[in-house]
């Protein structure tokens, strides 16, 4: 049988996945973020009182206190997203392990965002 | 030791045969501080949600009697990470630009990241008067 297809309609979607000026772009972006967020979130949850939960609840309550938690919050899970994919897919070759990696990455980052932002929502208004 | 090994051609340099020097220790030392971050900061969401259901009283053991100890020596333990992963982060920056690759400045600044780390570290937990 005639093989119709171009040389590079073969090989297409078969090499890298082009998104990683993106990947590594998104990773200086949310560094920046938390080069401003991470030292003042740090500093505020440290002064709160916290482990008490009255205090903890107070501070997270508190207007400040969640906006500067939520900023850190996205900022830091995006980042460690893109930072634990690339330990990923440096150390793990393995195709089916790396692939359950990545995906427990991706849920666990984004699924933790999602309750944690919901929870502060909760504690805030 | 027998070895199958044939090729007379030197073979490229491995970790376990590799002088430990010390932009080598914090490269390797960022990576592990990201993750201890990333376990870190998932306790700490997991912890904002069991206050917002009311139930944080699960954890609380974490924070009675001997076990206050380890949980404290883990918190100083990630202030540390965070503090170096800011720090040489920050120096991950700056490469972006091209500028800091000379050798003897870039091992010096490994060493002073690595250390320099210790101070917002002691002056948090000295304030919190652990």
């Amino acid at each position: 049988m005639t093989d119709y297809r171009t040389p590079a309609a073969k090989v297409r979607g078969l090499g890298a996945s082009g998104h990683a000026s993106k990947h590594w772009m998104a990773h200086r972006v949310t560094a920046i973020a938390l080069f401003f967020l991470a030292p003042v979130f740090v500093y505020m949850l440290a002064m709160s009182g916290a482990p008490d939960p009255a205090a903890a609840r107070a501070f997270f309550a508190s207007p400040m206190g969640a906006i500067i938690t939520l900023l850190t919050l996205t900022a830091g899970l995006a980042h460690m997203r893109s930072g634990m994919l690339e330990v990923i897919e440096d150390y793990i070759h393995k195709p089916f392990t790396k692939t359950v990696l990545v995906l427990a990455n991706s849920f666990l980052t984004i699924g933790l965002w999602l309750v944690t932002a919901f929870a502060l929502l909760k504690l805030a208004l | 030791m027998a070895s199958d090994w044939s090729d007379p051609r030197p073979m490229s340099p491995h970790l376990q045969v590799w002088r430990w020097h010390a932009t080598m220790a914090s490269s390797i030392l960022h990576r592990a501080t990201g993750i201890a971050n990333y376990f870190g900061a998932v306790a700490i969401a997991i912890w904002v949600i069991l206050l917002a259901f009311g139930a944080e009283g699960s954890v609380a053991f974490l924070f009675e009697g001997p076990m206050a100890w380890v949980t404290r020596f883990a918190l100083i333990g990630l202030t540390y990470a965070i503090s170096y992963h800011w720090l040489n982060g920050l120096r991950h920056l700056v490469w972006d630009f091209g500028k800091g690759y000379d050798p003897k400045g870039s091992n010096l600044r490994s060493i002073l990241i690595m250390i320099g780390a210790v101070i917002p570290t002691a002056l948090l937990w000295l304030n919190l008067g652990a």
